[in-house]
């Protein structure tokens, strides 16, 4: 059992709450496909032992991630994924929104907006593949 | 057993107060639940001693109530002591003999001891039950220690700085079997120290302490996310509003940066409608509502 959460890791350096370091390693194994849909999951309490964190931290993260949806937790069957079709590409889909979000908020304070914006970021998108062609 | 005594605390202080000539401790009211870990934090000299001291039975209170999975301290010390593992720096081993003298000694007079785990410890803390304790270094003598209050396999682990002086590896173990402890719901663990790093991680229950008061107590989640910092910018003209919730404010030009430790959406909404723009909302370590707590407690207790 210890094995699967053997790459978990919680870092002291991450200035995220343990709970959301949790909750984003839970995602990302979705998000890549390792833990595809409908998969049983650790309980909190194993989760937590394996982790080293305390069963409060875990608990949080598995709240939290039910509350997205992201996992289902039956009452004495324990917790899996969720059997949500195509929740890894919508996690995806998240995370870039997120980063996407940030972008637009940093772009408003500097007074960056509509098409100034849009051409920005086609700019980095193109910095990227050029990249990608060296 | 005592009656009213509530089966899912592991321990229950109720205006527990001490006095002694230059330290008093002032209505202590601690609640530990079953199944969970209690890491109590303070400064040097906060009460934190003198608090597990009491609800072990070795410090008798003047006043208030201390039970321990169910019993009532100090009355029913030698009955409670079955189920209590303590461990702390000041612990006295027999110098001329070996841990596996030890080992023996505690398991001939506990029944719960288990051989098997105390073998598996005897391994991962790297220690020699061959060994005599006079040629043992600090970090072992502090994880022999340990290890024969592990071994018996205790309800509760009452712990005073169980990581005080160890190496970064010796920690690590230590934490290890402290949340070891925690894969069976039927135990409990209370730990005092003062690296907040360890707390943070492994604790599900925090108490703050200091100058004999508890400050907080409470779990650890719910107490992380109360406390915030909040960066401002501050455009000239714009005068910060003085909001609840907030227990400082530094301002040096048009930057500022606000302390929360009751935070919730609406303060920098707050800040936002009276002209300052909120940068950035950043978690606190424990490490950092520590000092900023210890800060404003004492300014409180002062004003």
């Amino acid at each position: 059992m210890s094995s699967m959460n053997g790459t978990f890791s919680i870092s002291q350096t991450d200035k995220r709450p343990m709970y959301l370091q949790i909750m984003g390693q839970i995602k990302q194994r979705i998000a890549v496909g390792d833990w595809e849909e409908g998969r049983p999951i650790s309980s909190i309490r194993q989760l937590a032992v394996d982790l080293r964190v305390s069963v409060i931290t875990v608990k949080r993260a598995y709240l939290e991630l039910e509350r997205e949806g992201v996992i289902v937790t039956q009452q004495g069957k324990g917790s899996h994924v969720a059997s949500t079709p195509g929740l890894g590409a919508r996690l995806r889909e998240q995370e870039l929104g997120k980063y996407l979000e940030q972008a637009a908020r940093i772009a408003a304070q500097l007074g960056i907006r509509g098409e100034d914006l849009e051409h920005r970021l086609r700019e980095a998108g193109d910095r990227i593949s050029e990249k990608e062609t060296i | 057993m005592s009656e009213n005594y509530h089966h899912d605390l592991a321990i229950e202080l109720r205006g527990v107060c001490k006095k002694y000539r230059f330290f008093s401790l002032d209505h202590i009211d601690l609640d530990v639940p079953q199944g969970q870990i209690m890491g109590l934090i303070g400064p040097n000299g906060a009460g934190k001693s003198t608090t597990i001291r009491i609800l072990l039975g070795l410090v008798h209170q003047d006043a208030g109530e201390a039970r321990v999975l169910g019993h009532r301290m100090p009355a029913e010390q030698v009955t409670a002591k079955w189920d209590i593992g303590f461990a702390s720096e000041d612990m006295r081993l027999y110098e001329s003999m070996t841990l596996g003298w030890h080992m023996n000694f505690i398991r001939s007079i506990y029944p719960t001891w288990d051989a098997a785990y105390a073998q598996v410890l005897l391994k991962r803390f790297g220690l020699l039950a061959e060994q005599k304790i006079k040629g043992l270094s600090h970090g072992q003598r502090v994880k022999s220690t340990l290890l024969l209050v592990l071994a018996r396999k205790p309800k509760l682990l009452v712990l005073d700085e169980p990581t005080t002086g160890l190496d970064p590896v010796a920690r690590h173990e230590i934490l290890r079997e402290l949340t070891d402890v925690m894969a069976d719901e039927g135990r409990s663990v209370l730990f005092s120290s003062h690296n907040t790093q360890d707390v943070e991680q492994i604790s599900d229950q925090i108490t703050f302490i200091d100058r004999g008061r508890i400050i907080d107590s409470m779990d650890k989640e719910t107490y992380l996310d109360r406390w915030r910092r909040l960066r401002l910018e501050v455009p000239s003209g714009i005068e910060l509003p003085v909001l609840p919730g907030i227990i400082g404010v530094r301002q040096e030009g048009r930057l500022a940066v606000a302390t929360a430790n009751a935070f919730e959406p609406d303060l920098a909404n707050a800040y936002e409608n009276s002209g300052a723009i909120v940068q950035r909302i950043e978690n606190m370590t424990l490490e950092e509502i520590f000092v900023a707590n210890v800060a404003h407690s004492r300014e409180e207790v002062e004003a």
